[in-house]
């Protein structure tokens, strides 16, 4: 546009535009603010349109994270062919000792189950795993949450527990058809209720965007030990008793820190874990939160 | 009259570039790279092109499209909703306030001036998280994630320019 050498209209209209551009800066940036609140309030819709357009973009995601896997895997295999000497050493070590163990659970189940018939032990529920590749993180550090390949037509449910390698990931927040979202134990917004292995104390771990979670709510006199393992106490029934979580690092005035087993930033693969258990159904995440 | 409407449809698939690319960097910037603690400081990639785009070609890169572009990596990163929409907003609109001066300036200038753009950009994030969260976090790691994305700002500035020549150099 050119003012100078159009009419007393145009001349009226630029102030007028720049009045307006400078005010849908501000709408804009009232608009963001809006959204704040809405998804603070509103958090069951926004979850909804969220796994829309995560289901929406999920096969554009699946398709780029391939490349970077496998870039992954070709270094990670060079590495581990150098170490093949070692590796093989240490396996073979930790396979013996690890035969010990499978003869001593072995006799533990069978002692198990007899004495489940002895008393009339209800069964356990069964349980089934559905395998997800992770197909994207958040890319910040104010949040830790990773996009699975699996939705409500794999059978993914709201609350399921997600496990990798060692230990609890953490859970499924938001279903879509076939896609769905996990947060982690060390986000802001995790709570895990836990119980510490050795003193049977419960508590509640809960992240807060760190690398480690803390535990919560542990009365002050309890004998906390570092290297204590912690695993979940199934107390809220939305995880099963006994999963394994952590180990705790570092236990001192000013709180008790717990390391996850897995590994939560180069998680790979996980498994979403349907234990069957009652009220994994319900939306148990508000009460929670 | 068909080579018009023709030429009119390439004009609008180019115009769409700047956005398009914007988009793509929103996924490309959320690939799980198996390298430890490399998701949380992932560098910003969007915020990159969202400066590129509103110093050449602000026609293209409007508020609105910006606020786009931030309400759909909220959508996707499963952070708050807003956050990313009102950083970008707000980058958007400091950029084109300066425009003139980076317009002028060498790519030295451009990446400090980013560096700038970044730092603001980290600070109103964390605030908002921590307004959210009702509660002061570590602002630490979003100094990191900062840092790699003002390191990142030649390779990906490179890009842009090639996207730019490639399909706006009309």
């Amino acid at each position: 546009m050119k003012p100078r050498s159009s009419g007393s209209v145009i001349r009226l209209a630029a102030p007028l535009r720049a009045l307006a551009h400078r005010f849908s800066f501000l709408l804009l940036v009232l608009a963001s603010i809006a959204l704040m609140m809405v998804g603070k309030v509103e958090s069951v819709s926004v979850d909804a349109a969220r796994a829309r357009v995560t289901d929406a973009f999920a096969p554009i995601l699946d398709a780029i994270s391939r490349p970077a896997a496998t870039a992954a895997r070709v270094i990670e295999s060079a590495v581990e062919l150098e170490n093949a000497f070692d590796e093989n050493r240490r396996l073979k070590a930790e396979n013996a000792r690890l035969l010990q163990w499978k003869q001593a659970a072995l006799r533990l189940e069978t002692e198990n189950a007899s004495l489940r018939t002895l008393l009339h032990a209800t069964a356990e529920p069964s349980v089934s795993f559905i395998t997800a590749r992770v197909i994207a993180t958040p890319g910040s550090s104010f949040v830790r949450t990773l996009v699975v390949t699996a939705g409500r037509r794999d059978g993914v449910r709201k609350g399921q527990a997600a496990l990798a390698g060692a230990g609890l990931v953490g859970r499924v927040i938001e279903v879509g058809e076939w896609s769905s979202r996990v947060l982690l134990l060390t986000d802001i917004n995790a709570r895990v209720p836990v119980v510490l292995e050795g003193s049977r104390q419960r508590a509640v771990l809960a992240g807060d965007n760190s690398d480690q979670a803390r535990l919560l709510y542990l009365p002050p006199e309890s004998p906390v030990q570092v290297g204590e393992r912690v695993v979940t106490s199934g107390h809220g029934g939305l995880f099963p008793p006994g999963l394994p979580v952590g180990v705790v690092t570092s236990a001192s005035e000013r709180g008790v820190r717990v390391l996850p087993n897995a590994d939560l930033s180069r998680v790979e693969h996980l498994r979403l874990v349907d234990f069957g258990l009652a009220g994994t159904e319900l939306d148990l995440t508000a009460e929670l939160k | 009259m068909t080579a018009t409407f023709w030429q009119r449809l390439d004009k609008a698939g180019r115009n769409l570039a700047p956005f398009a690319v914007t988009v793509m960097l929103v996924l490309v910037g959320m690939i799980p790279i198996p390298i430890p603690s490399y998701s949380w400081v992932a560098p910003h990639l969007t915020l990159i092109s969202v400066y590129y785009w509103t110093i050449h070609r602000p026609d293209l890169m409007r508020p609105g499209v910006a606020f786009l572009i931030g309400l759909l990596q909220d959508l996707l990163t499963g952070g708050p909703l807003g956050v990313n929409a009102l950083m970008l907003v707000v980058a958007q609109w400091a950029v084109l306030n300066q425009r003139r001066v980076f317009l002028a300036s060498t790519f030295a200038l451009l990446w400090i001036g980013f560096a700038m753009v970044m730092t603001g950009a980290a600070f109103l994030q964390w605030l908002a998280f921590s307004v959210l969260n009702a509660g002061i976090l570590p602002v630490k790691p979003a100094l990191f994630q900062g840092l790699l994305t003002v390191a990142m700002f030649p390779a990906v500035g490179w890009l842009l320019i090639r996207m730019h020549r490639a399909f706006l150099n009309g």
